[in-house]
């Protein structure tokens, strides 16, 4: 599974892109969260508030309760300030 | 509908994206052009620059679909959106969205909520250097409150198709 970073969350994890096996037992978004912010330091810092990070499932929005069994690429980033 | 949606690093022309609307189409009797340019100050204090990442793949499909949501609620003749990202100097264009109907309703409304919907929605980012450093810009809560007020029924309906 491959996971995408933006903004201040690629900042903080220190990489854009990484490929992951995914551990049993992680089946929604939020929990994938919960997982990052235990690899380590950075992530740490970039997982801290899980609250305010926002996710994509295969580049479309989703919410943290999201199931993510087959996704192929799943995305984190802050609240977006485009326009 | 004619609908153009691009992101690019370079500076566009909202004079003539808009003419591009309306040149041969004799249906057009509406025409509103929004230009979002980046200011010279945040928060009170003057910026070098600002700086667009997005999430290529993702943000064209955002737009997208919002562009379709914004079709099937008003009766729209041609949309044009187009985004920058990269590095961007105070006094340039950021955003233009141009939407195109029969009457002006449709024209102002389409393209109103097709900008309050990009700022909450299109997977971009800002960062502004100044002075005292570089940092990236809060999401403000008025921009989603913009954003939420097109939420009736028929508009998540819409978004959701």
């Amino acid at each position: 599974m491959k996971l995408v970073y933006f903004a201040w969350v690629r900042e903080r994890v220190g990489k854009s892109e990484e490929e992951i096996d995914l551990p049993a037992g992680i089946a929604t978004v939020g929990d994938l969260m919960t997982w990052l912010a235990r690899r380590g330091e950075e992530y740490a810092h970039a997982f801290e508030n899980p609250k305010v990070i926002r996710a994509a499932v295969d580049r479309a929005h989703v919410k943290a309760d999201t199931a993510i069994a087959g996704a192929r690429e799943i995305a984190f980033f802050p609240p977006m300030t485009g326009g | 509908m004619t609908a153009t949606i691009r992101l690019q690093q370079e500076p566009f022309d909202a004079a003539a994206e808009a003419d591009k609307l309306k040149r041969g189409r004799p249906d057009v009797g509406a025409l509103v052009t929004f230009t979002g340019i980046c200011r010279g100050d945040e928060n009170g204090e003057p910026i070098a620059a600002l700086t667009l990442e997005h999430y290529p793949g993702m943000a064209e499909a955002e737009i997208a679909r919002h562009v379709e949501a914004a079709e099937s609620r008003w009766s729209l003749l041609g949309v044009t959106v187009i985004h920058r990202y990269g590095r961007i100097a105070p006094g340039e264009c950021i955003v233009l969205v141009v939407t195109a109907s029969s009457h002006r309703h449709d024209a102002f409304a389409a393209a109103e909520f097709l900008m309050d919907y990009l700022k909450t929605r299109a997977p971009f980012w800002k960062r502004v250097e100044q002075a005292s450093g570089a940092t990236w810009v809060d999401a403000r809560s008025s921009d989603d409150a913009a954003a939420d007020r097109w939420s009736t029924p028929l508009g998540r309906r819409a978004a959701a198709e």
